[in-house]
């Protein structure tokens, strides 16, 4: 089966705290826009590995995010637990053009598909 | 069309062909001194410029403001070199059309003249925003000889002045008009201050220097108009501040001169398109500078126009050969004794790491941003002696390989031959070094010290040599030397643990830096104390947040990033992600009307459950983010405020009916409980705190394991303190005994006023007073001067802290927390 990726406006950059993140709700779940310090932009699915807590909720710094319910630090660029924990988040890939943030979703796909960072 | 232009076209016809420049600027220029310089007959030239002058360098404008330069220093090419190369100059009459068909172009004086080939190089034009006022004489922008010559007469009369923007023209522009005696301040609508070249820390550098210059700096602040019925008396912002001046300068950016190419139906996107060969969609026309726009980037900075001049000169001249590919732009401040160089990519992005390199004793920040093990930006303040050799292997982007972890020490240290392990760098430093600069105390001294008296921390090395007791900013280097002389017998001092991985220092002594070197923001704390990270972590952001909140009342900007999402959100996040909400209410008193609203809230948003918590409140648990903001409208409108049950603040004040009630009641607990809470709601604290009032020593609120408890007795009021439930459950010292109702006030406003300012951040009362001891506690409070001081310092803070949140956020502020950035459907 092929996989269509289809890029997404969701919205200005300035739309996302730095150091924070939004939501884009999507039929598979939120999925979770970071903007770091840097304005770096970052997008995972919003469920922490570990309890499902939103990582959109947690502590922006560096390039990660702590989840807000057990402080599990999520990395963003990978979505992996730092150590000693184990676990990883779904990344999407997202992108700036000109001001706009773009999300990779999969336009198609079934529950197990999705894109890559 | 004139008889002598015809002329000139057929005097060329069959001869040379005719090259036109359409601009006279820096870009236009350096075209054509390239092409003269490779293929100098082959062109009869002739230029057009709209300022009625030679060629002259803009990025000379600032020192030329600043009176460090005059206009002779800062022209290229005057009268005589155009002669001199057979250029025709036409010198303040701009083109105003083209006709591609004919190949003439038409000047505002109704000159003809045509081409063969056509350079654009219009360059841009500033950008004025379009604010009511924008017409008024005395504003000006910052982009020619004309508006420097209009500052600088307006300067001679003194008075005072606003820069609207804080990009590199707007801060040139204010420190040449202070250099000029004009009171200045710059109003940058951005968080800090040049924000696409800079990072918070840097501009926060940057923007202690310019206060030192008598600059004041406006950041997050938007104009909503220029002010003055004839010419400018002020600026007005968006948040009704009104700032008076006699001069304003419009500096908020640039916008591509494309005017003329799109009038003449060539491809104009933000700029005039060009391809990899500076040429347009006509391929007789080139354009060059910032009116091009060249795979998607505009350029503003001169270094990139200088590599397009350098393909626009070869492609006239009929050469193949490399095209412009996109240039990676560098960034300098021109401020006379500011060092401050930027360039790349420094926005992070997947896969690319911080190094970042603070030396505060210095004044020096580096950060440098590598992905793939190559060099992709880097931001430099205080020292950019290595600038050039950065921008040197960030543009061949090589993998850095072993270079990587000398990289943030500059190109002197590249070799290799110098250690990147601290203890091993301090080691290796000879005796005379000095570690505190504040005290004159060399490395030396402090190795013999330790030796000599059996030091064994690094307090009592500060206590025998001063070194570290001023600033301390070589804290770092003292443990470092401790580490180095003791060896394994070294152990970091109890209770002075840092913070967290991203400092050495531990919370005491960062309040206590704060307050003595006045640091005001979280960048400033971390530049000044050296943070290893660029902006932190979970840990002691919250902790820095709250300690520039508790040192800083009512200055303090309070920092939503560093809050947990409980404190952001003022909700309690529940395991589901929903959250929980606990209205106010006071003393545990409630109503008819209260019950009755929480009763219509709970139906209407569907709140599965209703819970009564310990602390004598109503929990709706289940809330939907979304729905939060409608749930404090409607309990808002019936009276009731935050009871910020989710926060490192005042939570509850506990109590039993007492005398109003009670047959054994001696006194009224409920009204001295709704009095305590009216004076502490709202309050930040280092962690939780919970209060309560009994009316009789049956102790029916648990007042004796609260943070702060009052029981009532025959003969007045008994204070408790340092007690909690939970975990590790501690009853309360017993604090005093007083007398009237007025005394138990200011005893809790002093008593929660020292532990907020002493305690550490998530250190509850119980376990601050067993490290501090109830006799310090006793010893503080004792003295009825500072007892009152502690309280009076209470009240101001509250002043600032009384603020309801949910009122704020059910009137709409910061909407967009609660509601998804977009919504994708299937």
């Amino acid at each position: 089966m092929s996989l269509v990726i289809s890029w997404i406006d969701v919205g200005a950059l300035e739309a996302i705290p730095r150091q924070g993140a939004r939501v884009v709700a999507t039929p598979r779940g939120d999925v979770a826009v970071f903007r770091t310090h840097d304005d770096g932009l970052f997008a995972l699915d919003d469920r922490c590995p570990h309890r499902g807590g939103p990582l959109s909720q947690g502590i922006v710094h560096g390039h990660a995010v702590t989840c807000p319910l057990h402080n599990w630090v999520i990395e963003l660029a990978s979505g992996a637990a730092r150590r000693p924990d184990e676990g990883c988040s779904h990344r999407h890939a997202v992108r700036l053009e000109r001001g706009r943030v773009l999300l990779a979703l999969p336009a198609d796909a079934g529950p197990e598909a999705a894109g890559h960072g | 069309m004139t008889t002598q232009n015809s002329r000139q076209g057929q005097q060329e016809r069959g001869g040379r062909e005719r090259l036109v420049v359409i601009g006279n600027g820096m870009a236009g220029m350096r075209a054509v001194e390239e092409l003269l310089a490779i293929d100098p007959g082959r062109y009869a030239i002739t230029v057009f410029g709209a300022e009625p002058r030679g060629n002259y360098n803009r990025i000379m404008l600032s020192p030329l403001l600043a009176a460090e330069k005059r206009f002779e220093e800062i022209l290229l090419n005057d009268l005589d070199w155009y002669a001199a190369n057979g250029i025709t100059l036409k010198a303040g009459d701009p083109v105003v059309a083209i006709d591609r068909e004919r190949r003439v172009v038409t000047a505002r004086s109704g000159l003809e003249c045509g081409y063969d080939r056509l350079l654009l190089a219009t360059g841009s034009d500033p950008i004025v925003i379009p604010v009511p006022g924008r017409d008024l004489p005395g504003l000006v922008t910052f982009r020619d000889v004309d508006d420097v010559a209009a500052m600088v007469a307006a300067s001679a009369r003194g008075g005072s002045a606003v820069v609207i923007g804080g990009g590199l023209l707007g801060l040139e522009a204010a420190n040449g008009l202070a250099a000029r005696g004009m009171e200045t301040t710059v109003v940058h609508l951005a968080g800090h201050l040049m924000e696409r070249q800079l990072d918070a820390s840097a501009a926060h550098l940057l923007e202690g220097e310019l206060a030192r210059r008598g600059i004041t700096v406006l950041t997050g602040a938007d104009t909503a108009e220029i002010l003055g019925p004839d010419r400018v008396t002020g600026v007005r912002l968006k948040d009704g501040r009104e700032i008076p001046a006699d001069l304003v300068v419009m500096a908020v950016g640039i916008r591509p001169n494309a005017a003329l190419a799109r009038e003449a139906a060539l491809e104009v996107g933000r700029g005039v398109l060009v391809d990899d060969d500076m040429t347009t969609s006509d391929p007789e026309i080139l354009a060059v500078g910032e009116c091009v726009e060249h795979r998607g980037q505009c350029y503003g900075l001169v270094a990139p126009l200088f590599e397009m001049a350098k393909v626009v000169a070869s492609r006239l001249a009929g050469r193949d050969g490399l095209g412009f590919t996109g240039s990676v732009p560098a960034t300098k401040l021109k401020v006379s004794g500011v060092d401050l160089f930027s360039a790349g990519d420094f926005s992070g992005g997947p896969g690319s790491e911080d190094i970042v390199l603070r030396d505060a004793g210095r004044g020096v920040y580096k950060r440098l941003v590598l992905a793939e093990g190559r060099l992709r930006g880097l931001v430099l303040y205080g020292d950019t002696t290595d600038s050039a050799w950065y921008l040197q292997l960030l543009r061949a982007g090589e993998a850095l390989g072993e270079l990587r972890d000398s990289l943030a020490f500059g190109r002197a240290y590249a070799g290799g031959a110098v250690t990147q392990d601290p203890r091993q760098a301090v080691a290796a430093l000879p005796d005379e070094a000095e570690i505190c600069g504040c005290n004159g105390v060399c490395k030396g001294r402090i190795v013999e010290t330790i030796a000599r008296a059996g030091l064994t921390s690094a307090e009592q090395v500060r206590a025998h040599t001063k070194a570290s007791a001023s600033c301390g900013s070589c804290s770092g280097l003292v443990e470092q030397l401790l580490a180095v002389t003791l060896g394994e017998d070294y152990r970091v001092a109890e209770g002075a643990e840092p913070i967290c991985g991203c400092t050495p220092h531990d919370h005491d002594s960062v309040r206590r830096l704060i307050l003595a070197r006045e640091l005001k923001t979280i960048p400033a704390v971390m530049q000044a104390l050296e943070w290893s990270t660029p902006d932190g972590c979970h840990s002691c952001r919250p902790a820095l947040n709250y300690y520039l909140l508790c040192a800083w009342p009512g200055e303090y900007l309070d920092q939503a990033a560093a809050r947990f999402v409980n404190e952001r959100l003022h909700a309690n996040i529940q395991k589901d992600g929903t959250y929980s909400v606990v209205p106010r209410m006071w003393g545990g008193q409630t109503s008819a009307a209260e019950l009755r609203a929480i009763a219509d809230v709970v139906e209407r948003y569907a709140i599965p459950t209703v819970k009564v918590t310990g602390g004598q409140r109503i929990d709706l648990l289940g809330v939907r983010k979304q729905d939060l903001p409608s749930v404090w409208r409607d309990l808002n409108a019936a009276g009731m405020v935050s009871g910020h049950a989710y926060g490192k603040a005042l939570r509850t004040v506990k109590t039993c009916v007492g005398s109003e009630w009670c047959r054994f009641g001696t006194r009224d607990s409920t009204a001295m409980g709704i009095a305590l809470e009216r004076m502490t709601w709202g309050s930040w604290m280092p962690h939780k705190v919970k209060l309560a009032v009994s009316g009789c020593p049956r102790n029916c609120a648990e007042a004796t394991i609260k943070d702060f408890g009052v029981v009532a007795v025959e003969s007045g009021w008994e204070l408790h303190v340092g007690g909690n439930g939970g975990m590790k459950v501690r009853a309360c010292d017993r604090l005093c005994k007083v007398e009237t109702a007025e005394e138990v006030k200011l005893w809790c406003g002093a008593f929660l006023q020292l532990y907020r300012e002493e305690a550490r951040y998530l250190e509850r009362t119980a376990p601050w007073i067993e490290r501090v001891g109830l006799e310090h506690v006793a010893e503080r409070l004792s003295d009825p001067d500072r007892r009152a001081a502690y309280h009076r310092r209470f009240l101001e803070s509250q002043r600032h802290a009384q603020v309801d949140p949910w009122a704020e956020r059910a009137a709409g502020a910061e909407a967009e927390a609660f509601r998804p950035l977009a919504s994708v459907e299937g």
